[in-house]
Parts: C-alpha cells; structure tokens; sequence
C-alpha cells in the first residue's frame, strides 16, 4: 500500500532485453505507471504521471472530465502511445511485449461495448479464443452462472438493456483472470443492487486472486466503499493519493464528494506545492 | 503466429454468418447475375460475329476470373468493417491480438468465402453456359493464386484505407475493382490500350493472367515466366500492402484515433 502522499515523477528505471526491470520478482505490482506523458501538440493530456497498482489492490482513478483518466486506461491498453514514460503490467513492459502484457490484462468500459450482432455466449467464446483462455467451454459456463446471464445466453447483445449489457462486459473482462483489471465506471447503468453485488464481486475477485484493479467513477460513494486508495488527477497530473476514507478530513472536506468539488475547482498547483 | 487469435477471428466470421443467412446472399448473387448477363451478352456474339472467337470463354471466363479477385478484396474489407460498423476496435485491439494474426484471420476469412462465391460461378458457367476451361486447365491453379494474391493485397490496402480516413471512406473502397479492370486489360488485349496504361498494367498482376488466358484459348503458346513474375509480384504487394497497414495502425494508436474509432469522418 502507498502511503497518503503525493506520487512525484520518478525517472523509468533501464529495461533489460525482456522488457523487465532489473530486480523485478514474482510479487512485482499488478500495474506500474513511471513518468508517464501524453501530448496533443501543445496540449499536455498527462502530464508526468507516475503509480502504481499492488496485487490484489483496487485503486480509484478520479478526475473531473477532461483529466487525462480515460488517455492514462488507453495508453496502459496500449491503444495509444504515451509521448514517454513507461508502463509495465506485472514484469512485462506494455511498450516492448504489448501482446503478453495485454494478456494478464482486460477491461470493461462503458464506451467499449461489445459486438451486438452476437450472442452472450458467442461473443464470450469470441473473446476467451482472443485472450488464449484454457478450458474455454467451462470458463464461460462459470462466467455465465456468476452473472447469471444464463438465460441470456442465446440472445444478441445488442437487443439486451444497458445493465445486462454491463454484466456481460464484466464477464468478459473476467475470461482470462487477468492479474490486472482496468473498470470505467463499470456500475453506471446498473441499479443499486445489481452495482452492490458487482462491487461485491469485484472486490472479492480482487481479495481471492490478488488482481490488481483500476476503478474510475464519479459516484464517490462507490469510490469510498470500494477502493483502497484513490488518486485524484487534474489536468492530466496526480494531485491527491490516500485512502478515501481519511483523504477528505485530512483536506478540510466532509466527505469524498466534497473533496472532489473542491479540487475540480481548484486553479491547478504544482504537486509539490500541494505536498506541502 | 499463434492459431487461437486467427481463429477468433474466423470463429467470429462464422458466428455472423450463422446468426444473419443474409450476409451469405453478395457472396453469390453479384456474381451469379455478372454469370448470367455477360453468359447471354457472349452467346449472343458467338451466334452473329464470325470473327473466329469464343467469345463465351474469353468473355465469361473473364468476368468468372476477374469476379473472383473482386470477392476476394470485398471479403477481406467487409470482415474488417464489421468491427467497424459494431464499433468493436477497442476491445479488440486492446487484447492480446497481434496484428499479423487478426489480418491472417480476415484473409482467411475472405478465401473461404469467394470460394463459395466460385463454386456458384462454376456451377452456372460451365453446365448453363457451356464454358469450358479444359484449355486452362493445366494453368488454372498459377492464375487463381495470383488472382487470390492480388484480391488479397487489394483487400488489406482498403481496410488500411478505411482505418487512416474514417467508416465513411468505405464508400471510396468498393469501386477499386471497377476502377483498376480497364488496366488489367480484363477483356482485351493489352495491345490495345495506350502506352502510359500499359505500363500501368505491368505492375498489376491480374493482366498477366489474362493474357495468359487469352492466349491459351486461342492456341497461343503460353509464356511461363510472365506468369511466375505475376505471382512474384502478387506476394510483394501483399508485403507492401501488410507493411501499409502496420504503418496506419501505429499512427492510429499514436494519435489516439484507434482508441476513439467510432467518428464518422476522420481527419
């Protein structure tokens, strides 16, 4: 676990010829994010991000809209380039091993979602075959019955509502136990108690496998009852890092939403100025 | 190369064609009506020229050939539009998936249905039509490869196409065999065409072909060597094409277009 400070960018340690850095061991972080930049010509999307996700760790990535969260989820998806820095899933560096890094990962987001034209079950073969998933049949047997998606097994994803459409997102993004899952806002179309089992899943998923997860949501009550530590980003820089229980009173904040107000508003500071 | 991504993708395909019987329909319906209109246009001319030529061979085994590389390509582009018409780019191309593997799979794709599309041809040329490739038949095979290697780089190159400039240029896609036929020299000699498309014509290999064919059909010797150097030709441009691609795929995820491939128009 991180202590409640702030992360300042740290320089990427040299890589050897397997994409790993010297030291690394099997306990290594589910995620590593070192210095990680984005730009747009003069537009600096993310700008020197640096953190990281332990085993089994669940981290919330919150930012007003235009942060830099969904630019950081698509360079660690290795769907964009990052300008520098590195990122590295488990010892595998995404730049140099993209397919074997990206197959200890998966995601489920809300604007990613999955073909219409096929059925639940043939769109989890589809993905399972993808993603190199052994015993596929009864993986998606297990996946069918977690989500109960049973009975819409048959059926085409793109006539199924927004909450079932999510669960079967979720059961995708579970196909390869992946040991680093990556979730954007993945409860926004459910209702409250299909979103309290799936937090319910997820964190045990996260407690019994050790899958390190990075969580964004604007709903902060999700964010505090799920996740061990938030990072609060703005203008494509980490302002805050902690628990999300103690942040906001150690901030002059009642509560987590408050917070959030509060440094969305906020003209940007300097990490180090906020460090102190 | 690994088997399991290549058969996602085919394994897709499949699921496709099952779920909607539709799609099967262009894989034989445009070529059976081509079949059916150039099969009267050439019975037609037998019956009233006495030029001397089999018009039915020369012209329908034509449009049976050229048809085929035109499936080929349009099989290769419809399987990647539809991850593009079901906005699926994100979630394919942030798995493990390797790009060689996911256009291995769409080629694959590709050749297995315009083979469905041939047999359909060749089941109404030959019996309702009397075409007869007993002439070719000792050639056939080295055409059809550089055929289906043709209709397979042209295929790549579209669906590069239509990565670099949005869904919308699909539309810039489908004429590309109409526009490329007049110098591949598909039903005359290239003799006839201007000198400044017959050097066009030398780096399409579908005009050796059909040279090759014409010359067999009207006793001709056939040149072996033009037809090797079309095969030759046919693989480097299916290089040239791959190697196209791979460059727009890394400037889409360079420039973050892949990750929000979803715009009707690109810039």
């Amino acid at each position: 676990m991180v202590p409640e400070s702030l992360h300042p960018p740290q320089p990427p340690a040299p890589l050897n010829a397997r994409g790993q850095h010297p030291g690394d061991s099997g306990a290594a972080a589910a995620l590593r994010v070192h210095d990680l930049r984005k730009n747009y010509g003069e537009l600096r999307a993310v700008d020197g991000v640096s953190f990281e996700v332990g085993p089994g760790e669940i981290v919330g990535l919150l930012g007003p809209n235009g942060a830099g969260k969904t630019t950081i989820i698509n360079t660690i998806l290795a769907v964009l380039t990052p300008s520098s820095g590195s990122i590295r899933i488990g010892n595998v560096d995404v730049a140099r091993q993209r397919s074997r890094a990206l197959a200890r990962t998966n995601f489920a987001a809300v604007y990613a979602s999955l073909p219409g034209n096929l059925t639940v079950a043939q769109n989890l073969r589809f993905f399972g075959l993808l993603y190199g998933v052994r015993a596929l049949r009864r993986r998606v047997e297990e996946l069918l019955g977690q989500f109960t998606l049973q009975a819409l097994r048959d059926t085409k994803c793109g006539v199924l509502s927004s909450g079932e459409l999510t669960r079967v997102a979720l059961a995708k993004a579970l196909l390869n136990r992946p040991r680093l899952l990556l979730l954007d806002e993945p409860t926004a179309s459910l209702d409250p108690a299909a979103a309290r089992e799936t937090r319910a899943a997820i964190r045990s998923l996260a407690r019994d496998s050790g899958c390190g997860v990075l969580w964004t949501s604007h709903n902060m009550y999700e964010v505090e009852e799920v996740c061990d530590r938030v990072l609060f980003l703005s203008h494509g820089r980490i302002l805050l890092a902690g628990d999300p229980r103690s942040l906001p009173a150690a901030h002059g904040a009642r509560n987590l939403e408050e917070l959030f107000i509060q440094l969305a508003r906020e003209p940007l500071a300097h990490p180090a100025e906020r460090l102190a | 190369m690994r088997p399991r991504p290549v058969a996602a993708i085919l394994l897709r395909q499949w699921y496709l064609l099952r779920g909607s019987p539709v799609r099967a329909l262009p894989m034989f319906a445009w070529v059976g009506i081509d079949i059916v209109l150039w099969g009267f246009i050439s019975r037609y001319l037998d019956s009233v020229t006495g030029a001397g030529i089999n018009f039915t061979a020369v012209f329908l085994g034509a449009v049976l050939l050229w048809d085929l590389c035109g499936r080929v390509m349009q099989g290769l582009t419809t399987a990647f539009l539809e991850d593009v018409w079901s906005r699926n780019f994100l979630n394919l191309f942030a798995s493990p998936l390797r790009i060689p593997e996911y256009v291995t799979g769409l080629v694959i794709a590709s050749i297995a249905t315009s083979m469905i599309g041939l047999a359909v041809m060749l089941v109404l040329a030959v019996p309702v039509f009397g075409l007869s490739f007993l002439a070719l038949v000792a050639h056939l095979g080295l055409f059809l490869l550089v055929l289906y290697g043709f209709g397979v780089a042209l295929g790549i190159l579209a669906s590069a196409m239509v990565l670099r400039f949005g869904p919308a240029s699909e539309w810039l896609v489908w004429p590309i065999p109409a526009l490329l036929s007049p110098f591949c020299a598909v039903f005359y000699p290239l003799t006839v065409l201007p000198a400044w498309m017959r050097g066009a014509a030398w780096l399409l290999p579908p005009s050796y072909v059909f040279e090759g064919m014409r010359a067999l059909l009207q006793g001709r010797p056939f040149a072996l060597l033009p037809a090797l150097y079309a095969l030759a030709l046919a693989a480097l441009e299916i290089v040239l094409a791959g190697y196209c691609f791979v460059r727009v795929y890394r400037r889409a995820v360079r420039t973050g277009l892949l990750a929000r491939y979803s715009a009707e128009t690109v810039s």
